[in-house]
């Protein structure tokens, strides 16, 4: 069953070993890649990313990576953007300055509005996700981002997080294509089932 | 809703994690894997991982260790200790931290913290802040592991680190490091008062009440201690397990995949 390709896309810098470890904690050898071809021969794809969205799809453009990926996303194989690669996904960023992204779910990545409690800007820490018809995650994720995503359609919202009084996407659907704004490979249990979930996509 | 971290911190010098009391005398504590393995089953909301002496001693701290020790261990890891370039951050991250304390380095070339925010993002960069109390009440900033002062006031630092690109504050009073007294309510709630981006407190944490104390007076946003923990007088789990009966929101580990 653990026999299948799944690769992380290493298109600059960021703390990949984490997350290669969090795979082979279940016997998985995720491999960090640059390749097309090897991008597009894998059962499944993790899109991960720290820094500014147009630093992030800079990262992927010099490696002529962003058609790889949209391919990918095309034949609807398991796919997980994690952080600023789930931001990617959507059509447009607009950190320092309007980006376009990679339009796999219509949506845009918008900065956090000033909270009417004065919570600091990033949202660093632990917090709840839900899911937004009941309670099918429940469980507390690790954010680092000052960005938070806005798909256009309801239907694209897979995950919800209150931080203050506001509510905002913290997981992103389509398909088998999923992204998360928080990073499983740093919240422990509760990210370590999430990649198993992941993987039982294949 | 708004969880409090708790964050064990790890003094490594050498192969070892030590205890440093006021930043200055050392005793051996034990295995950094061990203690970091323990400290994430026992629901440590991140670890703070910090080599005391790599920047007395002017060299780098020692990546091969810190990949062993962040090794399976599924938190985020703040790395300090030496960072002098945009490769060491790099290095480090490449080892396994998540995001690096500076400090030395940073008083000494205010413009490193900007050029590493540039590079990796404020969420990267940790202000690494080691305080003392000064006669007139006021904080001076200290390098070096609390040896030399810099003569520059702590607060003034803290706003400058931050306008810099500094994403998070980690504060520790030099004074009550590793004496058990109690954070310095004083120093925290100053920090904490103005700073947009999250504070970590850190030096003197006693008991579980100390940490409610600088949680609810000093307003910091996680709190770091080590001795409390590294001893076993207290697990992590029970005082998050008291920080709940008092109303605050922490994680619950649950070590279920």
């Amino acid at each position: 069953m653990y026999g299948h390709k799944i690769t992380i896309i290493d298109y600059g810098v960021g703390n990949l070993q984490s997350l290669k470890k969090a795979f082979s904690f279940f016997g998985v050898n995720a491999a960090l890649s640059e390749d097309v071809d090897e991008i597009l021969n894998s059962d499944a794809i993790v899109l991960p990313g720290v820094g500014s969205f147009e630093a992030g799809m800079r990262g992927l453009k010099v490696r002529g990576l962003t058609d790889a990926v949209k391919t990918f996303a095309a034949a609807d194989k398991p796919m997980l953007g994690i952080c600023l690669g789930a931001q990617l996904m959507l059509g447009e960023g607009h950190e320092f300055g309007v980006f376009d992204g990679l339009g796999i779910i219509p949506g845009k990545a918008a900065r956090f509005p000033e909270l009417a409690g004065g919570e600091k800007i990033p949202h660093v820490g632990w917090n709840r996700v839900k899911s937004p018809g009941g309670d099918i995650w429940n469980k507390d994720f690790y954010f680092v981002h000052s960005y938070i995503l806005e798909p256009e359609s309801r239907e694209n919202i897979f995950g919800l997080t209150t931080y203050g009084e506001y509510e905002f996407c913290s997981v992103i659907k389509k398909g088998n294509i999923y992204g998360c704004q928080f990073h499983p490979e740093k919240s422990g249990a509760a990210g370590l089932k999430l990649i198993k979930s992941f993987i039982n996509l294949i | 809703m708004k969880n409090i971290r708790i964050i064990p911190r790890l003094d490594i010098k050498g192969p070892n994690v030590v205890k440093p009391v006021h930043t200055e005398a050392l005793r051996v504590v034990g295995n950094p894997k061990e203690l970091a393995r323990r400290y994430y089953e026992e629901g440590a909301d991140e670890l703070i991982y910090l080599d005391i002496v790599a920047s007395l001693y002017q060299r780098n701290l020692d990546f091969d260790l810190l990949k062993s020790v962040a090794e399976n261990i599924f938190i985020p890891v703040t790395v300090g200790g030496g960072i002098r370039t945009i490769h060491d951050i790099n290095n480090a991250l490449r080892s396994g931290a998540d995001k690096v304390a500076i400090n030395t380095h940073a008083l000494r070339h205010p413009e490193f913290l900007s050029e590493a925010a540039k590079e990796f993002g404020s969420q990267c960069i940790v202000l690494y802040i080691e305080a003392k109390r000064q006669l007139d009440g006021t904080y001076e900033a200290y390098t070096d592991g609390g040896r030399e002062h810099s003569g520059i006031n702590t607060v003034e630092w803290a706003k400058r680190g931050v306008e810099l690109g500094a994403g998070e504050i980690l504060i520790t009073s030099v004074d009550r490091d590793g004496t058990r007294k109690g954070y310095d309510l004083d120093l925290i709630k100053q920090i904490a008062a103005f700073s947009p981006v999250p504070v970590i407190a850190h030096g003197g944490a006693g008991d579980s009440g100390s940490i409610l104390r600088v949680i609810n007076e000093g307003k910091a946003d996680a709190v770091s201690a080590s001795s409390i923990f590294h001893y076993g007088d207290f697990k992590i789990s029970n005082v998050k397990n008291y920080l709940r009966e008092k109303n605050i929101n922490v994680r619950t580990q649950n070590n279920n995949y």
